[in-house]
Order: C-alpha cells, then sequence, then structure tokens
C-alpha cells in the first residue's frame, strides 16, 4: 500500500533536516536500506494503532522542542561505582571526560571510527537486530535512528572485564538533537554490565543493539535523566541464544516526553530474559515503555516488572507482549505493570497482551492502576506518620519489589537513593 | 485525660446514625472497659477518635488533656499522646516493621520538639521491648504486620504502643483471635504499660481479659450510647447472663 501522502510529506521534512554520515560500503548499505525501509513504513503518526496512548508528534518534528539542562547539585548516578566512562556531550563523544577505552575481555570502539573500517564484525548486527525487530510491528523511529546515527559505540565482548562499562549522556544545549546507536555482541560465555544514564540531548533518539551468545550474560541499568523538558525515544533490540541471560532496568524520573521500546527475541534454549522500569512523574510527564518479547526457543524464561508513580496529571503507558511461537515450548512468560496514582488528574493505559502457538507453556499477565491504600495511610497517620512521610513509605513500598530486580545491591542501592531524593524533592 | 460529651456520630457517605450521644470520662491512670454486643458503636468511636476518615461528626465533643481531638489530623493526635491498637492491624507489604516504628517515633517526638531517637538508641529500645512481648528480630525485619498470625499482629500493636509511650490508649477488641496464651502475654504488655498516669480504654466482647487487665470502671454500650456503667463486677454480670437483662433493664 502506498504512504500516505500527509506521511510522505512528514517523513521527507524530517528527512531533509537530516545529513547521513559518510562510512564504509557495508555501513552505507545498511543506512540506506534503512532509508528505504523508512519511505515505505512513513513515521509514526498518531492514528497508528502502536501509538495510541503515546503522541509521536515532538519526537518525529523535523526541529527538536527546546529543553533547559536541569541544574542539580547532587551526586552523579553510579558516581559510586568502578566503571568505565564514555561520555557523549548533547550527542557529541567527549574525549577529555571518557575514559581509556580498553579493558581486557572487550573491545570498544566508536560507532563512527567502526563504520570507516572496509571490514568489521559490526557489519553482522548493525541495524540488522533492528530491521528483524520491525515485524509484526513498525518501529520507524529505530530505522530513522539506523539511518542516520551520528555516533555510538561498538562492543565486543569476549570475556568477562572487570567493571562495567558506562555511558554517559550530558545536556548542555537547549536545543540539542542527539542520534546515537550501540551496537554489542557479547561473545560464548562472556559477561558485560552495561551502565546509562543522563538526559543526553534536548531530544534524544537511541537504539541498542545487544546480541548475547550462548552462556553469556548482559546486565543493563539505565537512569534516564531528569531535565524536567527532555524527550526521548528509545530502543533496545536484543537477541538471545541458548543458555543466555539478559537483564535491563531502568529508572525515569521526569522527561516531558519517553518512549522506551524493548524488542527481545530468545532464539536459543533455555534463555532468560528480564526486563524492569521504576518510572515516576509530576505533572507534565508522558512515559510510555512499549515491550516486545519473542520466545522463538525451548525452556525460555521471560520477565517484564514495570511500575509507574504519577501525580499532577502526569500519564504512564505500558505496552507489553509477550509472543510465544509455536516451537517454543516450556515457555515460563510472565509480565506485570503497574501504577500508582497519588492523584486522580493522572492516569495509566495499560495494554497487555499475550500471544501463545505453543501448548505447554505458563504465561501470566497482570496491570493494575490504584491510589495509595486508605487503610495503610490511616494506618501509619494513627501512629503519627505524618502525611506526606507515610505517602512516600507507601511509594517506597510500592516500587520496592521493581527494585529487587536489580541483581547488585551496590547499584540497587543507588537508584533506591535516587527515588527517595525524587520523593523528597517532589519533583 | 478523655472527656468524650454528648458524642453523635454518623457514616459520612451514608445516612446512618452510628452513636447516639455518647458519654464517658476516663481519669488520669484510670482503666476503663467498653463492651457491648456487636453493633452497637463500640468499635466506630475508637476510630472516629483516632481520626479514621469516613465518619461525621454531627455534635458533642471529645477532648483529650483538654484539647479538641475530634479537630486534630490522626497523626496530631497520635503526637498528642492518643493510641488506637486495631481490631485488624493492616498489613503494608513493602514497608519494614521497624523502619515504620522508627518512623512513627521520631515524627511524634519531632511534632512534639523533643530530639530523635538515633538509630542505635532505637534499636537498643525496641529490642528490650521486642523481647518482653516475644517478638523476634524476624518479625521486626518483616514488612509490617505482613504474613504475622493473629496473635502476631496483636503483640505488634502492644510493642507499637509500648514504644510510642502514648498517654490514652484504646484497645479495639485486642483479645479477638487470640488464644489463652496470647492474651495473657498481650495483657502483661498492657499491665506493664500501667503506670498510674496512662489511661486506657479497653473495648472487648468478654470478660476474659478483664481477668488479666484489671478494670476500675465498666460500661456497656447499646445502640450507640453508653447504657449503664459500673465496676468490675459489672463485666461478670455480662459475662454470666448476657447482654438481654441489663438491655431490658435499662431500656
Amino acid at each position: 500500500m502506498a504512504l500516505a501522502k500527509i506521511k510522505q510529506d512528514a517523513m521527507q521534512e524530517r528527512l531533509a533536516t537530516l545529513n547521513m554520515p559518510k562510512g564504509a560500503a557495508w555501513a552505507m548499505a545498511a543506512r540506506n536500506d534503512a532509508v528505504a525501509r523508512l519511505a515505505k513504513a512513513g513515521l509514526p503518526g498518531r492514528r497508528d494503532e502502536y501509538w495510541k496512548y503515546t503522541d509521536p508528534s515532538s519526537l518525529v518534528q523535523t526541529v527538536a522542542v527546546p529543553a533547559a539542562p536541569f541544574a542539580t547539585d547532587e551526586s552523579p548516578v553510579f558516581g559510586q561505582i568502578d566503571r568505565l566512562k564514555i561520555v557523549f556531550r548533547d550527542g557529541v563523544f567527549d574525549a577529555s571526560a571518557s575514559d581509556d577505552l580498553s579493558m581486557e575481555g572487550i573491545e570498544i570502539e566508536r560507532l563512527s571510527d567502526a563504520v570507516q573500517m572496509d571490514i568489521h564484525w559490526a557489519k553482522e548486527l548493525y541495524g540488522v537486530l533492528e530491521k528483524n525487530g520491525q515485524d509484526p510491528v513498525a518501529r520507524p523511529l529505530a530505522t530513522l535512528n539506523t539511518g542516520f546515527a551520528t555516533d555510538g559505540v561498538v562492543i565486543r565482548v569476549t570475556g568477562r572485564p572487570s567493571k562495567p562499562v558506562s555511558l554517559i549522556y550530558l545536556h548542555n544545549q537547549e536545543t540539542s538533537d542527539a542520534i546515537l546507536h550501540h551496537v554489542i555482541r557479547v561473545e560464548k560465555g562472556a559477561a558485560l554490565t552495561l551502565l546509562e544514564n543522563g538526559p543526553a540531548a534536548a531530544r534524544f533518539s537511541k537504539v541498542l543493539e545487544v546480541d548475547v551468545a550462548e552462556h553469556g550474560s548482559f546486565h543493563h541499568i539505565r537512569a534516564q535523566g531528569r531535565d524536567h523538558e527532555r524527550r526521548a525515544v528509545t530502543h533496545m533490540f536484543g537477541r538471545l541464544g541458548s543458555d543466555s541471560l539478559f537483564k535491563s532496568f531502568t529508572l525515569t524520573a521526569n522527561g516531558v516526553m519517553t518512549r522506551n521500546e524493548v524488542v527481545l527475541e530468545l532464539t536459543g534454549d533455555n534463555g532468560v530474559a528480564n526486563v524492569a522500569g521504576a518510572a515516576l512523574g509530576d505533572g507534565e510527564f508522558h512515559h510510555d515503555d512499549t515491550v516486545f518479547i519473542t520466545h522463538d526457543a525451548v525452556g525460555c524464561k521471560s520477565r517484564q516488572v514495570f511500575k509507574k508513580v504519577l501525580r499532577n496529571g502526569a500519564t504512564g503507558v505500558f505496552q507489553g507482549k509477550i509472543l510465544v511461537k509455536s516451537g517454543a515450548q516450556k515457555t515460563d512468560g510472565y509480565q506485570i505493570s503497574q501504577a500508582l496514582l497519588l492523584d486522580g488528574d493522572s492516569q495509566f493505559l495499560a495494554k497487555p497482551e499475550l500471544e501463545i502457538y505453543a501448548d505447554d507453556v505458563i504465561c501470566s499477565h497482570g496491570s493494575t492502576s490504584g491510589e495509595i491504600d486508605d487503610d495503610a495511610m490511616f494506618y501509619l497517620r494513627s501512629r503519627g506518620v505524618p502525611e506526606g512521610i507515610a505517602q512516600d513509605l507507601l511509594t517506597r513500598a510500592f516500587l520496592a519489589e521493581v527494585i529487587e530486580e536489580i541483581d547488585d545491591p551496590v547499584i540497587a542501592d543507588d537508584i533506591q537513593s535516587r527515588l527517595e531524593s525524587w520523593l523528597q524533592r517532589r519533583g | 485525660m478523655l472527656e468524650i460529651k454528648d458524642l453523635h456520630v454518623k457514616l459520612a457517605d451514608e445516612d446512618k446514625q452510628i452513636l447516639k450521644g455518647v458519654n464517658l470520662t476516663v481519669g488520669q491512670g484510670q482503666v476503663h472497659a467498653i463492651m457491648g454486643p456487636n453493633g452497637s458503636g463500640k468499635s466506630t468511636m475508637s476510630y472516629v477518635l483516632s481520626g479514621k476518615p469516613g465518619y461525621e461528626v454531627t455534635a458533642g465533643s471529645a477532648l483529650m488533656d483538654g484539647s479538641d481531638l475530634l479537630g486534630m489530623a490522626p497523626e496530631d493526635r497520635a503526637a498528642a499522646g492518643l493510641f488506637l491498637a486495631f481490631q485488624y492491624p493492616v498489613e503494608i507489604p513493602g514497608v519494614g516493621n521497624m523502619t515504620f516504628l522508627r518512623t512513627a517515633v521520631n515524627s511524634q517526638r519531632k511534632k512534639r520538639g523533643e530530639a530523635e531517637l538515633s538509630a542505635a538508641e532505637f534499636l537498643k529500645e525496641i529490642r528490650e521491648k521486642a523481647k518482653a512481648l516475644k517478638i523476634d528480630a524476624d518479625m521486626l525485619k518483616r514488612p509490617v504486620n505482613v504474613g504475622f498470625s493473629g496473635g502476631e499482629k496483636k503483640r505488634n500493636e502492644i510493642l507499637q504502643m509500648a514504644m510510642l509511650e502514648p498517654k490514652m490508649c484504646v484497645l479495639d477488641e485486642t483479645d479477638s483471635g487470640l488464644d489463652v496464651d496470647a492474651m495473657k502475654l498481650v495483657a502483661e504488655g498492657v499491665n506493664g504499660l500501667r503506670d498510674g498516669k496512662r489511661s486506657f480504654l479497653v473495648i472487648t466482647h468478654y470478660q476474659r481479659l478483664l481477668d488479666h487487665i484489671q478494670p476500675d470502671v465498666v460500661h456497656i454500650m447499646a445502640d450507640g450510647r453508653i447504657v449503664k456503667s459500673g465496676g468490675a463486677e459489672l463485666a461478670l454480670e455480662v459475662e454470666n447472663n448476657g447482654y438481654a437483662d441489663i438491655l431490658k433493664e435499662v431500656a
């Protein structure tokens, strides 16, 4: 079907503002393929079913809406953790703020360097997992990213590096509009912990493609920046080999618009995929978790745990799907999405989906949205706990389950302290 | 200590009058018991005193040490020295019992302008008091009342009372759901807090608890009013003859 004219125009307008970075033949092929796919799919619009609950217009429009950087005197996230730091400032690699990229058991390059090589392993992944993830649901903003990403990191993990790799996204300019694309290959039996934090830009588009080979493991913890006005669309495409582990946790506090898509495919037997997120929003806040996990192998487990705390008219969205293909027996799939609405103005829109073609599987899903429990509130107040503190205690209790999804106790404590300070600051 | 006058209360969102003119005065250091049939308004009175939403006071007053309880927020009533031991203590998943109690103790101290307890001071005190109530370290660490047996929940109420050191304790059917041993333990906890200054209002269905917690005055409540008051012997009369005779007598 030909693309509607209005979509054609919107896309042409958007593409006209972008420059395709130059690179080796394989990279240009991947970028040109992305543009060709985009010409068919068009950019997302309000009428697209997949964007029913989130208006994509500010993510699609030609120029990013300006966003003031958030000044804070709090210590940066993950500051206490020994890690290899890679810094992008408004989407531009900052060599002086970054560590030396060499570490035992891992090869790290900038995307902008890797795409210059005539022969590079990243050819097998760049835009490939993104393209695989377009079926059955199109994700055109990820395709746009493949076509025009200016930089990113390309990481091959061959062993067990001694410390996490930490991507730090600083935001200094009010009008910055960043497009980054990372490719990660975790080789057989290798393990990586990836940390990401920061707002990155006024508008941030990021794609992360992660290929985890058999017996490999990938841990990912992300804290999206607190800037109130920032906007972000992120995609994480993961492919899991047999006996591999993929665990991802995201904390989102503030941000006027966030769409986080996670697309995982369990392609080898006995893989484990866990994705979790805590989102805290006050007022002008729209946060959308869109997750699609495909089970295409025997004996895999997947788990989705998402919690949102919303107040003063904030909006939370959850679209989560588990697809179990016909051969994927002994699948164990779990999904829960919950929102705590601290007032009557906020809303939570959830669309949990299961689609199962195998007959020997366990899949469950649940979604709840509610206010603070009156009885618990009265119980606390009757003991002398003031209403505001009681509300904080109960909010923390609501989030406790999702924090438990983080394996590393030091990182979990760090994330917990961010929740605390958000509650104390109230925004 | 506690002075309730002509208290009339209805449900906030229903046209149903529950208390129809309660008069009750509990002096300092006294233990008063309220007995009465189901639906007489005993629990409602405890909720109204502690400030639970959902009730509307249509007339009357309740003063504690001369200050108007009914105009205060629940947390302010607590800081002023009122404590309600719940008939059904609420389970709060995700909030540790210890965190909860320390927050409560220090919130009250702060409100009263007293120094907050340090973690070490708090720990020392709660360990001593928990031990007396046979509450183990595990119960202190677990989320508030989650997975507690009926007896454990009631003991946890008494522990909170012991930690918060209120002036006026209201015990709402603290004996319900307890076996004899647990009841004794709870009663010992309460008796340990009787210091001649602290006052108690013990709401119960059965005389049995009053064997262990000796009341100074017993009130019989029926249909939203105190219909008869007397000494400890009144509780025995209820035990032997039920409420029917008394209600007939006052009708």
